[in-house]
């Protein structure tokens, strides 16, 4: 599903060296995820494969089925399949939740010649998802994330996942600033979202949410680098010693 | 640097092209406005309220015709109203709607002949006031000179909006237009204005809201880029009484809108917002001046622009609180979106405060898009233009909000979408 090849990659203002040659091959259906300590690349490697602005690219590739997303503005690699789940989504006042679904929902559909959703059609759809995720016919109605408590823009972004059915999901850092309830039902959208032709990258910075996500493999990342790979046990390996005897053995 | 020319050399050619009615009922008004005029000369740069905007264009004896814009469709269109048509400045009975409504009477000001007339108490009489602390030479010449316009007396709660629909044939036209509204204790009644009026615009609208009274006014400026307009907008707000006015402009070489409201009786509400959206050869100017002469009133002025290819923005807006205005509650909010390095927003947001017990707020900002927001939207496989447009939209939601009529509100809505998206095509 997902290729990326010898990715380096720094800032665009300054000579700051962020990932220095990151492989990672994640198959149709599998479930990954990125761990690792602050600073350690984790969230730029999110948001150079959705194509954000500020980053250079001085080597590698990154692929989505055989299509090389860097070469992508931002909104072909999301018709092309990919979402990221920001770790601060977004709020966007005078535009509301709805219009804003629908105008990506039949957006990525023109740009995949598609015909677009009627507005019918539309609307018993978001209803059917949102009650998965609790949310209420007035959170879709408000404006983008405006007034939205931390729990509530995360499930909102699960919910813009479950509308527009990506084949790649990249979610950053979605457990940040959730109880654990809301981290529950945060992980049970994207468990039920979970088939045979979506794969999934989940950075996090710790094994709680993976306790509800159960990935396929483990990947721990450091200074620009993917130095470790495992399965579900080295999360928890992570999260009983740290990252430091990691870190260390890599050294 | 050259020494501008004194001010009465140039009012002389201004007023040459013009006829002074000397008969009716406004004849007095018209004679004092005049005085006025001729006391006050016309605006100069060197006038500390023409500071940011060149009246010149303004001042012109004559305008420079250029064609006009083919198929401009009505924006309030599909909203049901009662229709009054001016084409080049002149009421044009048979494209407009009988005149007859329950709960209102409507003229036209050059049908309104004889000596005697409700609207006397009006005409020139709110502009004459408006004239202190700053003068507003314009607004005078206005009142010298108009001899079309609507005179609207509500006395009811009339059942369809009042849709004043401008058409120009000629951008050779150079019109001036002034309207008086008076709404009777406990009456309510909603004014649309909308199209290109002329050329060259100088409008006035007297606005008297008796105690109880509300007042609504959409308005949809023409959006011809060689449009000239000054309108000035005076009211007098009684005991409860609420007015509104929101104006959406689009395009014009000059624009000034003034508004210049008095909330006079305790417990009253004036609220004044405004879009502009300016591209290229555009300089567009709101002031706004309202005066607390009462307790417990609340005003808001809520202006955002929209600018680009070199489009200046200004505003001026000035909150007076007078002694013994207590329990006032103004706020004052003026931002502009500049989508790049050229263009220029000038604020000056002033407030004066002579009562002890009030709360008053005011705001003013000039940034470029969130990119941040604009990487979010496209992320979600929403276009780049198209995300631009969404992210204008929520720009202009504040002030947008303040149309209370959801129909109005949408028909609003819906042109400034046609305009952003005609853009990103």
């Amino acid at each position: 599903m997902l290729e990326i090849k010898n990715l380096h990659v720094k800032l665009e203002e300054e000579d700051k060296v962020i990932l220095r040659g990151v492989d990672l091959k994640i198959g149709a259906g599998e479930v990954h995820a990125i761990m690792g300590p602050n600073g350690s690349g984790k969230s730029t490697l999110s948001y150079v494969l959705s194509g954000r602005d500020g980053y250079e690219v001085t080597e590698g590739s990154a692929q989505l089925e055989g299509a090389e997303l860097l070469e992508m503005e931002p909104e072909e690699r999301a018709a092309a399949g990919l979402f990221l789940a920001f770790q601060y989504p977004v709020e966007i006042p005078g535009v509301g939740n709805m219009t804003f679904l629908r105008t990506a929902v039949n957006a990525q559909r023109k740009a995949r010649g598609e015909a677009e959703l009627s507005a019918g059609d539309f609307l018993k759809v978001v209803r059917e998802r949102a009650k998965l995720l609790k949310i209420d016919a007035d959170m879709l109605k408000r404006p983008v994330n405006v007034g939205f408590s931390g729990g509530e823009k995360k499930r909102n972004e699960i919910l813009q996942m479950a509308m527009l059915e990506p084949k790649m999901c990249i979610l950053d850092e979605t457990d940040s600033g959730l109880d654990v309830d809301a981290m529950k039902l945060v992980a049970e959208g994207v468990n039920a979202l979970r088939s045979e032709g979506r794969s999934f990258l989940v950075i996090t910075h710790y094994q709680r949410l993976l306790d509800h996500i159960t990935p396929d493999v483990v990947h721990i990342m450091a200074a620009g680098r993917i130095i470790k790979t495992g399965g579900p046990e080295l999360a928890l390996e992570v999260e009983n010693n740290g990252y430091a005897d990691l870190l260390a053995g890599v050294a | 640097m050259a020494r501008a020319k004194p001010k009465s050399d140039a009012l002389e050619p201004r007023l040459a092209a013009l006829r002074f009615d000397e008969s009716g009922w406004q004849a007095a008004a018209r004679s004092d406005a005049l005085a006025r005029l001729t006391a006050i000369g016309l605006p100069g740069r060197r006038d500390e309220y023409w500071r940011y905007t060149d009246p010149s264009l303004l001042n012109a004896a004559q305008i420079t015709p250029t064609a006009p814009l083919a198929n401009d469709a009505e924006v309030f269109a599909k909203i049901e109203a009662l229709k009054i048509v001016f084409v080049d400045g002149v009421f044009d009975a048979e494209r407009s709607d009988p005149l007859g409504m329950e709960g209102v009477s409507i003229e036209p000001l050059s049908a309104a002949t004889g000596d005697i007339h409700w609207a006397r108490d009006l005409y020139g009489v709110l502009e004459a006031r408006g004239q202190n602390p700053v003068a507003r030479p314009l607004a005078a010449m206005n009142t010298a000179f108009a001899t079309e316009g609507c005179l609207i007396r509500v006395t009811g709660h009339p059942l369809k909006p009042i849709s004043i629909v401008y058409i120009s044939e000629s951008m050779a036209s150079d019109v001036i237009l002034h309207h008086c509204i008076k709404v009777e204790s406990a009456a309510e009644v909603t004014v649309l204005e909308s199209g290109q009026a002329a050329g060259r615009l100088n409008g006035v609208m007297e606005v008297e809201l008796a105690d109880g009274a509300r007042f609504h006014h959409i308005r949809a400026q023409g959006r011809d880029a060689a449009r000239l307009e000054v309108t000035h907008l005076f009211a007098r707000i009684g005991k409860d009484a609420n007015f509104k006015s929101f104006t959406m402009s689009g395009n014009g070489r000059l624009t000034r809108n003034e508004a210049v409201l008095e909330l006079l009786g305790d417990d009253s509400s004036a609220h004044v917002a405004g879009t502009a959206l300016g591209d290229g050869a555009f300089h567009h100017d709101d002031t706004v001046f309202i005066t607390h002469a009462a307790e417990r009133c609340e005003s808001r002025q809520v202006f955002k622009k929209v600018l680009k290819n070199g489009a200046v923005g200004v505003f001026q807006g000035k909150i007076l609180v007078k002694q013994g205005a207590q329990k006032t509650d103004g706020y004052q909010i003026s931002q502009a979106l500049l989508l790049d390095g050229d263009s220029q927003f000038l604020a000056k947001p002033e407030l004066e405060i002579y009562a002890d017990d009030v709360k008053c707020s005011h705001g003013s900002t000039s940034g470029a898009i969130d990119e941040t927001a604009l990487f979010y939207l496209r992320s979600r496989g929403v276009p780049l233009a198209k995300a631009q447009a969404l992210l204008v939209l929520s720009f202009l939601a504040e002030a947008i909000g303040e149309i209370e009529d959801e129909a109005l509100a949408a028909a609003v809505q819906a042109r400034l979408e046609d305009w952003l998206h005609g853009d990103a095509a």
